[in-house]
C-alpha cells in the first residue's frame, strides 16, 4: 500500500511537470513560427504560391545543422523550420522526463519501455535522413 | 494566388478544421489533409507533413488541460507508445515508398470509417470479466474520478491492444493524422478501458506518435515551412478556441454534421485515389 502511495504522488508530480513542459514547448514554437512567418511573408508574400508539384525541400531545410544555420542567417523559412523543430522536440523532452520519473519510482520495467520510445524518437529525428 | 493570399486562406481553413475538430472531439487532422489536397491542390506528401506538425501542436496543447483532471493513465500510455512509435516510423517510411494515389485511397477508407464511428455515441465497455494478468503485472489497472467517487478499472486483452496500436501508429505515420478511430478499437473495444480514460490517455500519446513520424518527414524534405506555418498556427488557435467553447455548446448535431462531412471527403479521396487524381 505504501508503495502505491509513493507512486501516486510521484505520478501526480510528474504529470504537473509534464504539463508545464508541454505548454512552454508549444508556446515557444508557435512564437518562433509566427516570427519566421512574418519575415517570410514580408519578403516573399508577393511571389506565386505553388504546392501542387512536389519538389522536396533543399538540404538547408531538412537536416538539423542546416536548419539551425539557415535560421541564424535570419531566413524566414529557416526560422519557421526551427520553430517546427522545437515543436517536434517537445514530446521527445516529455518522454525523457518520464524516464526520470520512473527512475524516481525505481520502476525498471517502465524505464525500459520509455527508453525504447526515446530511442525511436531520436532515431527518427536525427538518424532517419541517411539510413534508407 | 500569391504566398500571402495562400497563407491567409490556408490559415483560415486550418482554423476552422481545428475549431470543429476540438468542438466535436474528432480532431482537426482528419479533415486537414483532404482540405489541403482537394481544395488547395497541395501535393499530398506536403499536406501530410504539415498535418503531422499540427497534430503535435494540438495534442501537446490539449494534454495540458487533460493532465490535471486525473483521467489519463501514464503507464498505459507509455506501454502502448512503444507500439505506436515503432508503427509510426514504419508508416512514415512506407509513405516515402508508395504512390500518392495509394495514400489517397487508404486515407479515404479511414475517413469513411471515422465518419461512421463518430456518428455513434460512445459507450463505456461493460465492466469486464477477469483482468488480463499481463495488465496486472504491467501495473496498468487504475482508478479514475467519477460522480460517485473514485472508480477502479481493469485492463483486458493487452497483446491485442498492443498489436492494434502498432496499426494506429502506422496509419498516423502514413496519413499524418492522430488515428483516433483505431484508438477507439484498440483501447475501448479490445482493452476495455473506460471512455474518459482512453480518450485522455490517447490524446497524450498522439503527440509522441506524431513526433516519431514527423522526424522522418522533416529529414525527407516533406515538411514545407511556407505551408506548415499557417496550418500549425491556424489549427492550434482553432482548437484552443474550440476547447474553450466546448463546455457550453450542444455538440450532438454538430458531431453528426461533421461526421457526414468526413465521410463525404473520404468518398472523394477514395475516388481520386483510384482514378489517379491525387
Amino acid at each position: 500500500m505504501a508503495r502505491t502511495g509513493i507512486r501516486a504522488f510521484t505520478d501526480q508530480k510528474l504529470e504537473n511537470m509534464v504539463g508545464n513542459l508541454l505548454r512552454a514547448g508549444v508556446s515557444l514554437s508557435a512564437l518562433v513560427v509566427l516570427f519566421g512567418g512574418m519575415i517570410y511573408l514580408a519578403r516573399h508574400g508577393r511571389e506565386p504560391a505553388s504546392y501542387n508539384v512536389f519538389r522536396g525541400e533543399p538540404s538547408d531545410l531538412k537536416s538539423l545543422s542546416g536548419i539551425i544555420r539557415f535560421a541564424f542567417g535570419f531566413h524566414g523559412r529557416g526560422i519557421i523550420q526551427l520553430g517546427l523543430l522545437l515543436l517536434i522536440a517537445t514530446p521527445v523532452a516529455r518522454v525523457a522526463l518520464a524516464i526520470w520519473g520512473f527512475a524516481e519510482e525505481h520502476d525498471r520495467m517502465y524505464m525500459v519501455f520509455t527508453g525504447i520510445v526515446l530511442i525511436v524518437l531520436l532515431y527518427s529525428l536525427l538518424g532517419s535522413g541517411s539510413a534508407f | 494566388m500569391n504566398n500571402l493570399e495562400f497563407t491567409v486562406l490556408v490559415g483560415l481553413g486550418s482554423f476552422m478544421a481545428g475549431f470543429l475538430g476540438a468542438l466535436t472531439g474528432l480532431g482537426g487532422g482528419v479533415v486537414l489533409v483532404p482540405l489541403l489536397a482537394l481544395v488547395f491542390k497541395v501535393d499530398i506528401r506536403y499536406a501530410v507533413g504539415a498535418s503531422l506538425v499540427s497534430v503535435i501542436a494540438t495534442s501537446s496543447g490539449a494534454a495540458v488541460a487533460y493532465l490535471k483532471d486525473g483521467f489519463s493513465n501514464i503507464r498505459i500510455g507509455m506501454f502502448l507508445e512503444v507500439a505506436t512509435t515503432v508503427g509510426a516510423l514504419f508508416g512514415a517510411f512506407l509513405a516515402t515508398k508508395v504512390s500518392t494515389s495509394a495514400i489517397g485511397a487508404v486515407f479515404g477508407i479511414v475517413l469513411i470509417y471515422s465518419g461512421y464511428l463518430s456518428s455513434r455515441t460512445p459507450v463505456d465497455p461493460p465492466p469486464g470479466e477477469q483482468p488480463d494478468p499481463l495488465a496486472t503485472r504491467l501495473g496498468m489497472n487504475g482508478v479514475y474520478p467519477s460522480l460517485n467517487g473514485p472508480k477502479s478499472y481493469f485492463v483486458h486483452r493487452v497483446p491485442l491492444g498492443f498489436g492494434l496500436m502498432f496499426g494506429a501508429g502506422g496509419l498516423s505515420g502514413l496519413l499524418g493524422i492522430g488515428s483516433g478511430a483505431v484508438k477507439v478499437l484498440a483501447m475501448d473495444h479490445a482493452m476495455g478501458i473506460p471512455f474518459k480514460v482512453s480518450t485522455t490517455t490517447s490524446n497524450f500519446m498522439i503527440g509522441v506518435t506524431a513526433a516519431a513520424s514527423a522526424g522522418v518527414y522533416l529529414n525527407r524534405g516533406y515538411v514545407d515551412p511556407g505551408l506548415a506555418m499557417p496550418v500549425m498556427l491556424g489549427v492550434l488557435a482553432g482548437s484552443m478556441l474550440g476547447a474553450h467553447i466546448l463546455v457550453k455548446a450542444e455538440t450532438k448535431v454538430l458531431r453528426l454534421v461533421f461526421s457526414i462531412v468526413i465521410a463525404v471527403l473520404g468518398a472523394e479521396m477514395l475516388y481520386k485515389g483510384f482514378t489517379g487524381g491525387i
